[in-house]
C-alpha cells in the first residue's frame, strides 16, 4: 500500500507521516526501556548514555529529530483540515509550509546537536 | 463540499462510537505531544547535551523536581497512547483475520509494559531525598 500510488504531494505527505511514525514508536520502546534501566541499573544506563553521545549516535538523534518534527508538523496539517475542511483545499501548499517551518526549525537543532561531533563546541550556550 | 475525507489524515469513523473517539485521542494526544515531545527534545538536545545526561544528572537536574516528573509522566500517557494506537492502524492496514488479532492483542499488551515501565522510572530513578518527620 505504500507505493500503490504514483507519489504526489498528498501521497507522500502520508507516506512520510507513516515511516515517520514506526520509526518513532520503535525509538519509543527504546527509550523508555533505557529510562527504566537509569532506574535499576545506573551505570549500564550511563554505558549505554556514552552510545548516544558518540557521533553516530548523534546521527541517530538528528533523524530522531528530522522524524519528530515532520510527523508534529504534518500532524498539525492533518488536524487543520480535519477541523477546517475548507482547508483541504491548500493541502499542497499546507505541505509546503511544513518543509519550511522544518528548515527554520530544524537547521539550528542540527548544527547544535552534530558540532560536538565535529570537535566543536555546541554554538548555543545555556546557563553553566 | 461535505468533506468527510481528509488528505494523508485518516477519515473520520462513523460507523462506532468507540473507534470515533479513538480518532478524536489520536489528535488530542498528538497536540498535546506537539508541546510535551517537542519541548522534551529541545530540552535534552539544545538546552542540554547527552553528554551531560547521567543518571545522575537525571536524578538532581531533570528529574530534580516532582512538577517535572508529573509533566514527563503526563507525556509518557500521551505518547504510550499515540504510539500504539497509531502502530494499531498500520497492523489494521496491512493485516487481517487472526494475524491482525494477535498483533493488536500484542501492542495492547505492549503499551501496558511500556506504560508500567516508564512509571516505575518515573516514581523511583533515585528518589533519595529523606523523609521529614
Amino acid at each position: 500500500m505504500l507505493f500503490r500510488y504514483r507519489g504526489s504531494e498528498g501521497m507522500l505527505a502520508w507516506a512520510f507521516h507513516r515511516i515517520s511514525g514506526v520509526a518513532i514508536w520503535a525509538f519509543i520502546l527504546l527509550h523508555v526501556f533505557d529510562i527504566w534501566l537509569a532506574s535499576v541499573n545506573a551505570s549500564l544506563y550511563n554505558e549505554l548514555l556514552s552510545i548516544y553521545a558518540s557521533p553516530g549516535g548523534r546521527v541517530v538523534e538528528a533523524l530522531l529529530g528530522a522524524a519528530l518534527l515532520y510527523h508534529a508538523l504534518n500532524g498539525l496539517r492533518i488536524i487543520i483540515m480535519d477541523f477546517w475542511p475548507a482547508m483541504t483545499r491548500y493541502h499542497k501548499q499546507l505541505w509546503y509550509a511544513n518543509w519550511v517551518l522544518f528548515a527554520i526549525i530544524g537547521l539550528p537543532i542540527l548544527v547544535q546537536i552534530m558540532a560536538p561531533a565535529f570537535g566543536f563546541a555546541p554554538p548555543f550556550r545555556f546557563g553553566s | 463540499m461535505t468533506t468527510k475525507y481528509s488528505r494523508s489524515g485518516r477519515v473520520r469513523p462513523s460507523g462506532s462510537g468507540w473507534e470515533l473517539a479513538i480518532w478524536y485521542l489520536m489528535r488530542l494526544t498528538g497536540l498535546g505531544l506537539f508541546v510535551t515531545a517537542l519541548a522534551h527534545y529541545i530540552i535534552v538536545h539544545f538546552l542540554y547535551d547527552p553528554s551531560q545526561q547521567t543518571a545522575k544528572w537525571i536524578a538532581d537536574e531533570r528529574w530534580g523536581n516532582i512538577a517535572w516528573r508529573t509533566a514527563d509522566w503526563l507525556m509518557l500517557a500521551f505518547v504510550v497512547f499515540h504510539a500504539f494506537m497509531g502502530l494499531r492502524i498500520v497492523v489494521q492496514d496491512y493485516t487481517k483475520g487472526g494475524v491482525r488479532t494477535l498483533l493488536t492483542m500484542l501492542l495492547y499488551i505492549g503499551a501496558l509494559v511500556v506504560f508500567a515501565m516508564g512509571t516505575m522510572a518515573l516514581m523511583t530513578l533515585n528518589l533519595t531525598a529523606p523523609v521529614q518527620p
